[in-house]
């Protein structure tokens, strides 16, 4: 991923600084507990949703275990019904490619669709350098743009900001952008959402370059799959005379009878909806409907390192519907943007340190962004085992050992901070092995523990500053037993 | 070495421990999932999608053959309208009992022009009852995708019970990936702000769904 956010705090720091937030926490909470509760009442609808997640995560599995020969029968497919396919490695490469193909356009401006993929690489920023300006369309993400924000959440980047924050960005902004707020703006919704309308219908209308991510892509047929509520999606997916979609290389399933599944999972999973308002989906270019043109660019941008990871792979399954963030008792109060990443939330903490690797500060304690409760696997409509991953990532960080990075084997060396906590291992990895030392040590510790301090001194102080010290016992085990039982088992 | 290569390259090393035998994708992935939810009468599953459509505030309409062109004809009367979009293969019957200025979608028509028209009339190519969509093919009696997305007004008509399907899995069987699809759920709506649902950011805020009976007008 690109350094979007470059210089972000550790996840603890940055946590400690938004739980003191407490207008940001209370927009959180309503949020993530009104869609929680309307999510299960979605799912308990369909009585087979055990067999549609099963069936879910064996499609996806399946494709990524053979991803090679699925990438090159999309190609194929989407190349017979007239696109283009690119190929972009990683970020820069992609944005290089964007950026180029509006050029040749000759247009200086295009209308997007909300999309991680470009989120993830930074494409609005990479064009702007260029001297294109990128028309973020979705409602969310309009207010994140003129709010000169970062989203805080995979389906509803603007579920940090409440009503009134929302009048005062628009009130403020979109003059800079086009078309002004009208005068005496409240901040109903209704209204808000008029004053969206009115803003962004001049850009759609005039667009000629759209661009888009895409929730799906067949490669039997070539169908690319954008599933959304506003019709923004469609407006820029049918209005300009180019479409230029840029996709990660994991969103491919294999045959059009897949998305059967993934039409039932991912509205009820996301929006608890039993269906979005609006799905649209296109295959290559259709004469006189819709884009002339269309590009597909497949980004890989760490994908493949992923991949490579034998348990962290699963992440790829991921079909971004957000429902373990309002789940996640840790997402609830921290906030999205505490992880530094697109990708916040459960499946942040294991995809960003996977498609970045863990070398920053950020992406060695995103692992630990979390309390391990599990919420997250029980509601993840293809089965993402996240607290498995999150485990398999702490020992990486911890232990370093071999990953691949851009294609490449490397050895990881273990991570700085967790010193003392590899030393006290290693010393009781010692101490069990000489039963003669364990025995003194542990005489030792009962006859001082008046002494004990009630906090560690050192690289323990962090540890017992949020923890109780256990007391030690008066007596070791083994010297109770001796004295109680005279090491015999008893009468038997 | 050029990025697709590298790209699939990574890939194939990336999967080393995939062994060549891997089960094949049709034993891979189990379909024990429903076909559709519950057991239901056809007139159950009619019933069905008008409830879900009302449930996501589309406006839901009965009638059969004889009094469609009527219906329609108060529909863009009582809206206002003074212009509809017509897509090309539309039955010309469905019109006939209205003066409202037709506007036919060429291929040259900006969506500025799209932007100026009232409403749109349109047919579909499916209905599926479970979560209340309609789905749309691009056929000649649906026209363009832009055309029932620019207007504010979209009155589509369903036929019934030929074009209705119980679940998402019975659609997609029916559908042609080959065709552009927009699949349509209720009216367009936002729940961005503070996830208060809002009917309309840019596509029609008005969707009237009317359900064509054959001979006779259905119950209400």
């Amino acid at each position: 991923m690109s350094g979007t956010y470059l210089g972000m705090p550790a996840f603890p720091e940055a946590a400690r600084e938004a739980v003191g937030n407490t207008t940001l926490r209370g927009n959180l909470r309503h949020a993530t507990h009104t869609i929680r509760a309307k999510r299960a009442t979605a799912v308990a609808e369909v009585s087979d949703w055990a067999e549609l997640r099963e069936a879910g995560k064996r499609i996806k599995d399946h494709t990524l275990r053979h991803l090679d020969r699925y990438l090159v029968r999309l190609e194929e497919s989407v190349t017979a019904a007239g696109g283009v396919v690119h190929w972009a490695a990683d970020a820069d490469e992609a944005n290089e490619i964007v950026t180029q193909l509006v050029k040749m356009t000759g247009e200086s401006e295009v209308v997007k669709v909300k999309s991680m993929a470009t989120q993830e690489i930074g494409l609005n920023e990479a064009l702007e350098a260029e001297g294109i300006r990128a028309y973020e369309t979705d409602l969310a993400e309009l207010i994140v743009q003129l709010g000169k924000d970062r989203p805080s959440h995979i389906l509803v980047p603007a579920i940090h900001r409440n009503r009134g924050e929302i009048r005062d960005i628009f009130a403020r902004e979109m003059s800079e952008w086009g078309r002004p707020a009208p005068e005496g703006l409240t901040d109903t919704p209704a209204e808000l959402a008029e004053a969206a309308r009115v803003h962004l219908r001049e850009k759609f209308l005039r667009a000629k370059v759209g661009i888009s991510g895409a929730n799906f892509m067949v490669a039997e047929t070539g169908t690319l799959v954008v599933v959304e509520s506003e019709g923004n999606g469609r407006m820029c997916l049918t209005l300009p005379e180019t479409l230029i979609s840029v996709v990660g290389i994991e969103k491919i399933v294999p045959t059009w009878r897949d998305l059967e599944v993934f039409l039932q999972t991912l509205p009820r999973s996301s929006t608890a909806e039993r269906m979005n308002p609006y799905t649209s989906t296109w295959t290559g270019t259709t004469g006189g409907d819709g884009p002339s043109t269309f590009h597909l660019v497949l980004l890989d941008n760490g994908r493949t390192d992923t991949l490579a990871d034998e348990v962290g792979r699963q992440a790829l399954r991921c079909i971004r519907c957000s429902a373990c963030l309002n789940v996640c008792p840790v997402y609830e109060r921290a906030g999205g943007h505490a992880y530094g990443s697109v990708y916040p939330g459960p499946i942040g903490a294991i995809l960003s340190p996977q498609l970045r690797g863990t070398g920053s500060e950020i992406d060695a304690s995103l692992p630990y962004a979390s309390s391990l409760c599990g919420a997250c696997y029980e509601v993840c409509p293809v089965a993402i085992d996240i607290p498995e991953v999150l485990v398999h990532l702490r020992e990486r960080v911890v232990q370093g050992g071999e990953v691949t990075r851009e294609g490449n084997k490397v050895v990881l060396r273990p991570a700085k901070g967790h010193a003392a906590e590899r030393a006290a291992m290693r010393a009781a990895r010692w101490a069990f092995t000489h039963p003669g030392a364990l025995r003194t040590g542990q005489r030792t510790a009962s006859r001082t523990r008046r002494f004990h301090p009630r906090t560690l001194p050192g690289p323990g102080r962090a540890w017992s500053g949020t923890r109780e010290l256990p007391p030690v016992p008066a007596e070791p085990f083994r010297d109770w037993w001796q004295r109680t039982r005279g090491g015999k088992d008893g009468d038997r | 070495m050029n990025s697709r290569e590298r790209i699939l390259g990574r890939v194939r090393r990336a999967l080393a421990d995939v062994p060549r035998d891997d089960a094949p994708y049709e034993q891979a992935v189990s379909r024990d999932y429903a076909r559709e939810h519950g057991q239901r009468s056809v007139a159950q599953t009619v019933e069905l999608l008008a409830e879900n459509l009302a449930d996501y505030r589309a406006i839901v309409h009965r009638t059969d053959a004889d009094g469609l062109a009527g219906l329609i004809a108060g529909l863009l009367d009582k809206r206002g309208a003074a212009s509809v979009l017509v897509p090309p293969g539309l039955d010309e019957g469905w019109l006939a009992a209205t003066g409202v200025t037709r506007v036919a979608d060429r291929a040259e028509s900006t969506p500025a022009e799209l932007d100026r028209v009232d409403s749109v009339v349109t047919a579909c190519a499916v209905a599926i009852a479970e979560t209340g969509t309609i789905v749309l093919d691009g056929s000649p009696d649906q026209g363009r995708r832009r055309i029932t997305l620019v207007p504010d007004h979209h009155i589509c008509v369903v036929r019934v019970p030929g074009q209705v399907v119980s679940s998402v899995p019975q659609g997609i069987e029916r559908l042609d990936p080959a065709r552009p699809l927009t699949w349509i759920s209720g009216p367009s709506a936002t729940s961005d702000i503070e996830l208060d649902r809002v009917e309309g950011v840019h596509g029609p805020r008005t969707l009237e769904v009317v359900l064509v009976g054959q001979g006779r007008i259905e119950s209400t």
